[in-house]
């Protein structure tokens, strides 16, 4: 049951397109900055199946530049 | 209680996040952010650094009973500031693979029988002695890594060189930095990076040369794309021979011909020379100009030396030399365009630029490695871009203690704690802070990493011990050293935490902790030293290499040099240890400061960390008077060498007809020993694969999982295409990484080497490529 979390940066200008991708797909919560084009990403997913089809749909976001892990915790 | 537990995890998980964040993007606000109090006390955290890559990352592992659960990045560690990479994050996982090794083996009849600790112990110890008196104290040799600890390393080196008197000490560091440090030693004298991390958010123009930070450092990467990001005048130029995740993030992608980067270095330096973008302040005051051998050779058949004779040149020789390397004649070599050399000699050669150069196994494992660097150095000190913040040539390591362990406590054949066996002085201060006679020390360096398993082949060598590391996945030619090490009357100890090819030809097996089940130190790629507290318990009869050494040291007769208890060891040990690096040059910090703070950088003097070493105002050693001082250099001057383009060992021809590239990727750590056992990263890239340039795949008719046998005139191995995948090599090159030991590339690969550094090259030889 994997609870991970990151810093993610937007491609240029795509700060509200990535608020809204991000938002829009499950088992991830945000917390936009309100200064900065950068974005906190929480991801909690209930088994690693389902948290690599969520790493590889993160990793395929046009309008995502990069994403750097900060947390990791993954005890049954 | 379950659901609380769950959300006071999600919050912590956020809060590491906005940590990071503020220390990366100083002043960021989290408006919306609700820090929520959950459960508590249930997961304690610990520092330490993460051991895979060079990096050196702080991380927080979270306990909960006597299981390590959780990792974040560690907020205090300046490396990192809270960020993690995704190996970073399921390194905890590495301790629980279900083969662990637990309990000591031993071979009887051909098969390995469990046996007790003690058991093992006696029969190294025994067959140490054995095997000196029968065949010469040359005939026993020790193996280790750039992943030993700081205290496994030196015992290891005390024990051998000290008290056996052989010079028999080679890590597998050997293979991947051995470039790095020759680089240093002849254009400063003095090892390791003159800078730090803190360029990244100074300079404003990135080089990467034939570097693939994004997945091989890619902490270092997302910290340069923050700096971009936030100061939006950054400039990031990926100069490669292959395209890569840092192609893609990168502002430019550049791509050269391979072993032509040093025709490239040279054309920058033209290009800088001739429009005048020389600091001559700098050069006039700080530089003298070389010239070494040429057509040295590559070192492929037994027994091969090679010493470089260096001379004196005139800055008025070093330009005449250049001449051969104009911007239009190096296109012609390399493949880069005239346009593109002037672009990136520009951004170098523009005074109101801070440049950083980046580089790591691409310049390091390069037939021509010493070389390489010393001409990407010579761009920095003709613009005077160094020593000072953002500007740096900036050698990355690969393995998470390959400078602490390897490079400053000297496990390599020739160097010792402080110094070279060849030095006298050296010699005498080693035996005096290890308490032998000076004459155990012997003058004469033995094997090199290459010639000690040619040796163990030859049966020069009949015992050896293997720790922290997997040859048998990871030396080039590999077919010869595995037959080698199975050869009759040849004895093999590997110390290891999981089964690997190693483990296959051994005649004993020790269980090791692993990582935070033993207490040590490592240094990382910025000189900064880190320590780990013992977090978690070993499984079943896992002993410290370090501890293992000691064992079988005070069976073979040396109590009195390996005097310590259990519960200290690693304390006296570092306090023995950094006596030989007392003074301002490479003053190291005590125990107790290493256990309070997240990493300290050395020198430390009087208390402060060295930022940025040869530059007056930050390094305490330089003299006083002058604003740099080259000081591991006699006169104070760094060495601007006149280095020819030298072609690879081996190129493609009309039989052989393909370049062979091989590397890492992001998911695994070296042979994938431990990330393979780590479920997420496993799933994540579950088996190697050979990467074709679609064109050639479409020539050759194969399409993305089809079957591709590669063959050397060393060996052949058969594996699945990547088409347009992660990485895109050019025609005419094939890209294999070497994390999975089902299909061992090394079988392939040439084991020619850098004849100053004798580090091997492992990105390029030649293969011919069938549809299987
Ligand atoms: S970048 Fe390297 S040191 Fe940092 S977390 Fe990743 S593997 Fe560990």
């Amino acid at each position: 049951m994997p609870i991970l979390s990151f810093l993610v940066l937007p491609q240029a200008g795509a700060m509200e397109q990535l608020c809204a991708d991000l938002s829009a797909m499950e088992h991830c919560e945000i917390i936009p900055s309100d200064n900065q084009e950068v974005v906190v990403l929480v991801t909690d997913t209930p088994d690693e199946k389902t948290e690599n089809k969520l790493q590889e749909m993160l990793k395929n976001l046009p309008s995502l530049q990069s994403i750097s892990m900060t947390f990791g915790h993954n005890a049954e | 209680m379950k659901l609380n537990r769950r959300a006071f995890i999600k919050s912590a998980a956020a809060g590491s996040a906005i940590v990071a964040a503020g220390s990366i993007f100083p002043g960021i606000s989290f408006a919306g952010w609700q820090q929520q109090e959950g459960a508590s006390g249930q997961i304690s955290w610990q520092k330490a650094p993460c051991r895979f890559c060079g990096t050196g990352c702080g991380v927080l592992v979270g306990v909960s009973g006597d299981r390590a659960v959780a990792v974040k990045g560690d907020p205090n560690c300046s490396v990192n500031k809270g960020l993690c990479c995704v190996k970073g994050f399921h390194s905890v996982q590495a301790l629980y693979g279900k083969d662990r090794i637990k309990k000591a083996q031993i071979r009887r009849n051909g098969k390995m029988v469990e046996v007790p600790m003690a058991e093992a112990l006696d029969v190294i110890a025994a067959k140490i002695k054995e095997t000196m008196e029968k065949h010469g104290k040359d005939s026993v040799a020790m193996y280790g890594s750039g992943q030993w600890t700081i205290p496994d390393g030196y015992v290891a080196s005390k024990l051998f060189k000290g008290c056996l008197g052989t010079n028999n000490v080679e890590a597998n560091a050997r293979l991947c930095m051995a470039s790095a440090v020759t680089g240093f030693m002849t254009s400063f004298g003095i090892d390791e990076p003159m800078g730090c991390y803190e360029d990244i958010e100074h300079a404003d123009v990135f080089v990467t040369w034939g570097n693939n930070m994004a997945e091989m450092h890619p902490v270092l990467f997302s910290r340069m794309l923050a700096s971009r990001k936030r100061k939006k005048n950054v400039t990031i130029i990926d100069f490669a021979t292959r395209t890569t995740r840092s192609s893609q993030a990168s502002d430019k992608s550049i791509l050269f011909k391979p072993s032509t980067d040093l025709a490239v270095a040279n054309a920058i330096c033209y290009e800088i020379i001739h429009n005048d973008w020389v600091n001559w302040d700098f050069v006039n005051r700080h530089t003298t100009f070389h010239k070494g051998k040429t057509n040295i050779g590559y070192g492929t058949e037994d027994h091969f030396s090679f010493t470089d004779v260096p001379e004196d040149i005139t800055f008025e020789q070093y330009k005449t030399f250049l001449e051969d390397y104009t911007p239009e004649k190096v296109e012609k070599i390399s493949g880069v365009s005239a346009k593109d050399i002037k672009y990136m000699a520009s951004l170098y050669g523009d005074p109101t630029k801070k440049v950083t150069s980046f580089w790591c196994m691409g310049m390091n494992q390069h037939v021509r490695g010493t070389w390489i660097q010393n001409l990407v150095y010579n761009i920095h000190l003709l613009t005077g871009k160094i020593s000072t913040p953002g500007n740096s040539p900036f050698s990355l390591t690969g393995q998470p203690s390959a400078c602490g362990t390897v490079r400053e406590v000297g496990t390599l054949t020739h160097a010792l704690p402080h110094g070279v066996v060849m030095n006298e002085h050296d010699r005498e201060m080693a035996a005096k802070i290890w308490d032998v006679p000076v004459t155990n020390i012997d003058p004469k360096p033995t094997y090199h990493t290459v010639e000690m398993f040619r040796a163990l082949d030859r049966g020069d060598i009949r015992f050896m011990w293997i720790q922290v590391t997997n040859p048998m996945v990871t030396m080039p030619n590999l077919i010869r050293y595995r037959n080698g090490a199975l050869k009759d009357d040849r004895f093999i100890v590997v110390s290891d935490v999981y089964p690997t090819p190693t483990t296959d030809v051994a005649d004993v097996i020790l269980p090791a902790t692993l990582w935070i089940e033993q207490e040590g130190m490592f240094g990382n790629s910025e000189r900064r030293t880190a320590h780990f507290d013992r977090i978690v318990p070993g499984p079943g009869d896992t002993m410290s290499d370090t501890w293992q050494i000691i064992e079988v040291a005070r069976r073979l007769g040396f109590q009195k040099q390996f005097p310590w208890g259990e519960d200290e060891y690693i304390g006296k040990i570092w306090e023995e240890y950094r006596r030989f690096h007392d003074g301002p040059k490479h003053n190291m910090a005590s125990y107790e400061m290493l256990k309070e703070r997240s990493g300290v950088q050395w020198p430390f003097v009087n208390g402060k960390e060295t930022r940025w070493r040869f530059n007056t105002k930050h390094d305490p050693a330089c003299k006083p008077g002058t604003d740099f001082d080259f000081y591991g250099k006699k006169d104070g001057k760094a060495w601007i060498w006149a280095r020819p383009y030298e072609p690879a060992a081996e190129s493609p021809d009309q039989e052989y007809n393909f370049w062979l590239n091989t590397g890492r990727v992001i998911e695994h750590w070296h042979t994938g020993s431990m990330t393979r056992r780590i479920p997420v990263l496993h799933n994540a890239m579950p088996e190697s694969y050979v990467e074709i340039n679609p064109e050639d795949a479409a020539d050759l008719g194969v399409v993305t999982g089809e079957n591709v046998k590669i063959i050397s005139r060393r060996g052949s191995v058969t594996m699945k295409a990547s088409i347009n995948g992660r990485g895109v090599p050019p025609r005419g090159m094939v890209f294999v990484p070497f994390f999975d030991e089902s299909y061992l590339i090394n079988e392939v690969t040439l084991d020619a080497f850098c004849p100053i550094s004798k580090q091997p090259d492992y990105k390029k030889c030649a293969v011919r490529l069938e549809k299987a």
